[in-house]
């Protein structure tokens, strides 16, 4: 799987011979990602078998929120959870519970291990990550030297927790619009609160589809680092 | 994947006639077809579905004890912003309609110091509450309209339940329709057993002569077509709650 020593950017050159593995994930970090993951399928495919019953956004009568590429769109059943509305409705019901501990005990882990420092993308980090995307561009032929995550990754990771917990409130919006109506309005209303929320599975599904390509394409090391922790690919080095 | 397939036939003989019969047909023929995928439509089965519904309970617990405020009321709108139309439903075959209104009463009964027989004037003669309000259906729709007619703590004063008395049974003559109401809800303010709609008398389509709204419900807990109200010490079923969906179903 590995790469072979000549395709590593001229600052790893010290790396020859057998590259030694280095511990890249703790447990909590590998098990919240596989438990993401799994969860988020589920909330996305019962999302899309609720969004069925009813597949537009808007009052009953007013206009409909643009743009909605899927207006009256029934998704394909391989793509649908639950069989009907309340089978799917008792999926996403549970499931949240257990996207919101996911996503609480992975946070809280980066903020109590200090780790979010390698993760979370600060302003410091907007030069690095135009040379990157300079380097996808192919404006740039070496990948330019990273440590444990690339700026872009640390963008990309940093903006996948905000939409979770995007999709986390706007959801609690749609599920409580009476009893949460200052978090409803906050969303711009019932109507609107559903369509930031159908557009935040769009998101996931994106970033989904980008991550395991890049995963596969530049750092395929990285996929065996996120099951046994352990890393031993192109860009070894820790923040 | 036999056994997947049953159950799913069951499941779609369940559907609501209001739920776009067409659209879950069409559904039910796709997945059908694709048999290979047929655990896409799946509800859990006879493993996880209990877990779900065990879930599903939970949730309304957290719904009625920690998110509901017996106090806070649903926000109230202009009439000018009603909705075009409200789409309603009702489980029977034809429109559920009363032979002789004069002779329709509201049945109160169960566990109350005072079971009452109401008609629709005596119901008109108490207190009266009316608002305009937003419809929130389950299956995602909203819609703005007006109501009128009795609050049920006017009900609830007048038939003093009983201490050990914690919900209610709300019965119809719509083919067996009913719901069931923890005492909290139906306490609520703007909860009310209407009889008129948008300035007019109820119209048959969403429940004449009489049925329950409040604004702080989905549409589906809103029993339409009412005969009475029975005050039980245990949770009652309902129609959509006995098949899967939401008991408590606030909003």
């Amino acid at each position: 799987m590995d790469p072979p020593a000549a395709a590593a950017p001229p600052e790893r050159t010290i790396h020859h011979g057998p590259r030694l593995p280095v511990k890249r994930h703790h447990g909590l970090v590998r098990a919240t990602h596989w438990l993401a993951f799994a969860v988020i399928v589920g909330m996305v495919s019962s999302g899309l078998q609720i969004y069925g019953a009813y597949a537009r956004f808007g009052e009953r009568g007013g206009p409909h929120y643009q743009p909605n590429p899927f207006q009256d769109t029934t998704f394909p059943a391989w793509a649908r959870l639950g069989g009907w509305l309340a089978g799917a409705l008792n999926w996403h019901f549970t499931l949240m519970w257990v996207l919101i501990a996911v996503g609480l005990v992975y946070v809280l882990y980066l903020a109590g291990s200090g780790e979010w420092r390698a993760l979370v993308f600060r302003p410091r980090d907007l030069p690095g990550a135009l040379e990157m995307a300079k380097y996808y561009l192919r404006l740039r032929a070496d990948h330019p030297p990273q440590g444990k995550h690339n700026p872009l990754q640390k963008l990309a990771y940093s903006s996948i927790v905000l939409v979770g917990a995007l999709a986390v409130l706007s959801g609690f919006a749609i599920y409580k619009p009476v009893q949460l109506a200052w978090l409803t309005t906050l969303f711009g209303g019932f109507q609107l609160a559903r369509y930031w929320h159908f557009w935040t599975v769009w998101i996931f599904v994106g970033f989904l589809v980008t991550h395991v390509v890049l995963v596969f394409v530049v750092d395929p090391a990285s996929l065996r680092a996120m099951v046994t922790g352990w890393y031993r690919g192109r860009f070894p080095s820790h923040d | 994947m036999t056994e997947r397939r049953e159950r799913g036939a069951g499941s779609r003989e369940q559907l609501a006639p209001g739920l776009d019969r067409r659209t879950f047909l069409r559904l039910g023929i796709a997945s059908g077809a694709t048999s290979i995928v047929a655990a896409c439509g799946w509800d859990g089965g006879s493993g996880i579905r209990p877990a779900l519904l065990s879930v599903s309970r939970l949730n309304d617990w957290v719904g009625e004890k920690i998110l509901y405020s017996p106090t806070r009321l649903a926000p109230t709108y202009d009439p000018s912003r009603r909705s075009e139309r409200l789409p309603h439903y009702f489980i029977s075959r034809t429109m559920p309609l009363v032979r002789d209104p004069a002779a329709w009463r509201l049945v109160v009964d169960g566990l109350v110091e005072r079971p009452l027989s109401l008609s629709l004037d005596d119901l008109i003669a108490m207190p009266r509450v009316s608002y305009t309000v937003k419809h929130h259906c389950v299956e995602g729709w909203s819609a703005v309209a007006s109501w009128h007619g009795v609050p049920v703590s006017a009900i609830v004063d007048r038939c003093r339940p009983r201490r050990e008395a914690r919900c209610i049974a709300f019965t119809s003559f719509d083919d067996g329709y009913a719901n069931g109401w923890d005492l909290a809800s139906a306490m609520h303010p703007q909860t009310i057993l209407a009889y008129g709609m948008n300035d007019n008398p109820l119209p048959a389509a969403h429940g004449a002569p009489l049925r329950l709204y409040a604004p702080t419900k989905l549409g589906y807990k809103m029993t339409k077509y009412l005969l009475g109200m029975t005050f039980t010490d245990r949770r009652p079923g309902g129609y959509w709650e006995d098949r899967g969906y939401p008991w408590f179903g606030g909003v």
